[in-house]
């Protein structure tokens, strides 16, 4: 086998059908970019999971005189339903944790979490947030049976869920993710047609050669590796631009948005490296495999 | 060195055989010409031997190997050992002599030392010397198919076929092509030659196969192109 001839021979190729490779390598590009950015969503969805999971809570709040539930009967709860709440509680095989607040430690928690919006601080009083448990479930899914339980006991105002709202933000980023994969997918068809029809061309501008390489006895690695190769090296640049677009998302919008909104758990550059070797490795083994396909149909051995 | 033994050829698109129950054996180092009208079923006879097709009846035996048996990988290696040479030269108009020569033997990953030292002496022997660095368009007829004829017999095979290797070129420079095959056949290498050129096999008086509508009419050693009896 020798290097250079096989070299020699891609050049050729690539140079003979230039736009065609320029088409194949943006489209590749964009595909692969699309590919990792979807990789790259998934492990955010991930990693948010475990982040917020980890911290999700369970409020049930306390009847006080303020409240508008008739449960409560404009009636502050009584300390034998604080405790009864509290046992019955800490009975149930769902919850890992119960912590009691009351209306002290949540007002000065509430100055602690927005003390970067003075106004709203100030027209909230002490009392105005009721006594509430706090409880940590062993797995956030399975809140239902404890807010079921809770929500029609004397001295229960309401029960919120925290996982409601997290649910909201994960429900935007699968559907990022899934429209990222969805276009990549789209992508990938075109790239393959596209891998298909460059090398359809390739063979039939090459076919005096490869008709006297069959003749003196070319062996059909020899005939077919310079169309893999065209195939691949495509591919190949393909995913160079494709991991240069993921780096500079990564610079530019990760990295951007992370100072502004809490995206705690953002990704690292060991990830978005993982991703762009996975995404290089895919776009070359997807051109290779497509061009041997074609080859089969259009270079008779 | 070559044989076929009871060969039938029907092209799927086709009712009329290309050939039929042809039984013919060539020795090493014979030069056998084929003739027969178009259609004869000449080039199906050369295509059978390099395995570019398969027998539909019958078997085709090279170098006493059975081509039905011969798994598709090998058949690069089969080749390796067989030369062609075609009407039309089948040059690269982007290659010189040299390159087109060593183009042969480079894509049998040959090394380039070697191709150094045999694509000239191959050269000289077609005839070609001091033209090595000529384009195929600024050669002749005759030349261009001198260089074909190079690069068919430069990996020295066993057997060198040619289809109508005269067929373009004029009565004059056809005798120096045949003095090249002949040139190559006293190497000890087998010559099949399909023709229409009468001249050519009448002063070569070697053996003659005929054909006519895939069936061999003639087998005659030392014969001419026409019925000789």
């Amino acid at each position: 086998m020798r290097v250079q001839f096989v070299m020699q021979e891609i050049w050729i190729g690539l140079r003979r059908n230039l736009t065609m490779t320029i088409s194949l390598v943006i489209t590749v590009a964009i595909a692969m970019a699309l590919f990792g950015t979807g990789l790259l969503l998934r492990q955010q969805v991930a990693a948010s999971k475990d982040y917020w999971y980890d911290k999700i809570e369970v409020s049930i709040f306390l009847c006080a005189k303020t409240s508008s539930n008739a449960n409560c009967q404009k009636q502050d709860v009584t300390d034998q339903q604080r405790s009864e709440i509290k046992a019955q509680l800490e009975k149930m095989p769902q919850v890992s944790n119960v912590q009691y607040e009351n209306k002290q430690q949540a007002f000065a928690r509430f100055k602690d979490r927005f003390a970067g919006s003075p106004g709203f601080v100030q027209s909230t009083r002490e009392g105005d947030i009721p006594d509430s448990f706090r409880v940590k479930l062993k797995n956030p899914e399975e809140y239902k049976p404890v807010a079921q339980a809770m929500l029609g006991h004397p001295g229960v105002d309401t029960v919120i869920n925290e996982q409601e709202i997290l649910k909201k933000f994960f429900k935007i980023l699968n559907g990022l993710q899934a429209a990222a994969l969805g276009i990549a997918l789209i992508q990938v068809i075109a790239s393959v047609l596209l891998v298909g029809n460059t090398v359809r061309l390739s063979a039939f501008n090459r076919r005096r050669e490869t008709g006297i390489m069959r003749l003196v006895g070319a062996s059909n690695t020899y005939i077919q590796l310079p169309f893999i190769l065209e195939g691949a090296i495509a591919g190949l640049i393909g995913g160079v631009f494709a991991s240069v677009l993921l780096v500079l998302s990564k610079k530019l919008l990760i990295d951007r948005l992370a100072g502004t909104v809490q995206l705690v758990s953002q990704l690292g550059w060991f990830q978005v490296i993982m991703v762009i070797i996975v995404s290089i490795c895919f776009g070359v083994l997807l051109c290779a495999a497509s061009s041997f396909l074609t080859l089969r149909r259009y270079l008779k051995i | 060195m070559i044989n076929f033994d009871n060969v039938t050829k029907v092209y799927p698109s086709q009712n009329r055989p290309a050939l039929q129950h042809v039984n013919v054996g060539i020795e090493k180092g014979e030069f056998l010409f084929l003739v027969g009208p178009s259609g004869s079923g000449k080039s199906t006879f050369l295509r059978l031997i390099l395995k570019e097709e398969r027998p539909s009846q019958g078997h085709v035996h090279v170098a006493g190997k059975d081509l039905s048996r011969l798994s598709n990988w090998k058949v690069p290696h089969l080749r390796r050992r067989i030369g062609c040479v075609f009407q039309d030269f089948r040059l690269l108009p982007n290659k010189n002599v040299f390159e087109n020569v060593a183009f042969a033997l480079e894509v049998i990953g040959k090394p380039r030392r070697f191709i150094g030292k045999v694509v000239p002496e191959v050269i000289d022997l077609v005839g070609l010397e001091g033209k090595a660095h000529r384009m195929p368009d600024e050669l002749s007829g005759g030349e261009q198919q001198r260089v074909a004829i190079a690069r068919a017999f430069v990996n020295r095979p066993m057997i060198l076929l040619a289809d109508e290797p005269t067929g373009n070129i004029d009565p004059a420079t056809s005798i120096g092509i045949m003095k090249v095959l002949d040139r190559i056949n006293r190497t000890g290498t087998t010559v099949v030659m399909a023709t229409h050129d009468a001249a050519i096999v009448d002063a070569f008086r070697k053996r003659v196969v005929e054909l006519e509508d895939g069936r061999v009419v003639r087998d005659q050693s030392r014969g001419v192109y026409g019925q000789a009896y």
